[in-house]
């Protein structure tokens, strides 16, 4: 079983950067998929491969991580407008970052217009094998 | 005296126009080939090796230097960099995928605890770079995050990026991916292992220098 875990934007609103990536890494460790609103910023990524990379171990080998973000090369000039005053207003909402342990999520592919999900197949245990057989 | 040094050195102010002396990062995913292209540089213009290269991935692990690299184009200008080879950036390392490649436990177990020591460093280090090389396998997806990232923590920083495609001479390259995914930078397809198209990453250099 895969299990999506929702993180509203106003639930990390006002979190510092270091308590936001923390936040998102302990709901992966519990082998979760967090689907994000919104996007952290450049540093804020980067922050979080490196607090990554701090807490593998055998248990823990690592996120899969996306970011899917509206591509202003192709909004027209009131989009634009539109975008920035939202922005200013409520933050920046636009978009939604994914992540999920490297444990669950095999991997992500992104094209500029769709997502998609892989997850690892889940090992198939002696017991089932039998059955099949049966 | 120094601290008018230093005040130009904060502003980013050089009269003569060009910089002399630059310090040159080459990052990436693993196994992209940014170490190939080390030792490509190393061996046109140095005549030795810089780092070891192999198939399984996170063979660079620490931060390697080679100072003092000086290149000339056929114009005869001049341009005198510091070569830093990073360990790939990666968001998992998982020890059972070096022990597939054959190593035993406590190996695969230590190479990938150096590996993520690897991983931290190289993102420690994108503040002390002056310009940097992306090098992306040409035959693979561009658009992972981790080169997003990459690529926007080194703009962020405002420091100028030169995308090499390397691996150009497999047949599943393709080069127009990648431009698609990055059309704001510039882009060189090269092959870092049999030096095909060098020459234009050499020219490309320069203008990354400015």
């Amino acid at each position: 079983m895969v299990t999506f875990q929702f993180v509203q934007y106003q639930d990390v609103e006002k979190l510092g950067s270091a308590m936001r990536v923390n936040k998102l890494l302990n709901i992966v460790k519990e082998n979760k998929i967090v689907l994000m609103e919104g996007r952290l910023t450049k540093q804020e990524e980067a922050d979080l491969i490196e607090i990554t990379m701090q807490e593998i171990s055998p248990k823990f080998k690592g996120i899969e991580l996306s970011v899917v973000y509206p591509d202003k090369s192709k909004q027209d000039a009131m989009q634009k407008i539109k975008g920035s005053f939202a922005k200013v207003l409520l933050g920046d909402r636009q978009g939604m970052t994914i992540i999920g342990p490297a444990s669950v999520v095999k991997r992500i592919e992104k094209n500029p217009d769709k997502i998609e999900l892989f997850t690892k197949e889940a090992p198939v245990t002696n017991k089932r094998y039998r059955k099949k057989k049966r | 005296m120094g601290f008018f040094q230093n005040l130009l050195k904060k502003l980013k102010f050089n009269p003569f126009g060009r910089k002399t002396h630059i310090k040159l990062g080459l990052y990436g995913p693993p196994n992209g080939g940014k170490s190939t292209l080390a030792n490509r540089i190393c061996q046109d213009w140095l005549g030795e090796e810089m780092s070891s290269v192999s198939h399984v991935a996170h063979e660079t692990r620490e931060i390697k230097i080679k100072e003092q690299i000086n290149i000339k184009n056929q114009k005869g200008k001049e341009l005198t960099f510091s070569l830093v080879d990073t360990p790939g950036i990666a968001t998992k390392i998982d020890y059972e995928d070096f022990l597939k490649r054959g190593m035993k436990k406590g190996v695969a177990k230590k190479r990938a605890k150096e590996a993520t020591k690897g991983v931290i460093d190289s993102i420690k280090w994108l503040d002390n770079m002056e310009a940097v090389v992306v090098v992306l396998d040409a035959t693979k997806d561009p658009y992972s995050q981790v080169n997003i990232t990459i690529m926007g923590n080194l703009q962020a920083r405002k420091i100028p990026v030169l995308i090499a495609a390397n691996k150009t001479d497999l047949k599943k390259a393709n080069l127009d991916v990648i431009k698609a995914a990055f059309p704001q930078y510039d882009i060189v397809g090269i092959s870092a292992k049999y030096g095909k198209n060098v020459e234009d990453f050499y020219e490309q250099l320069f203008k990354l220098a400015k």
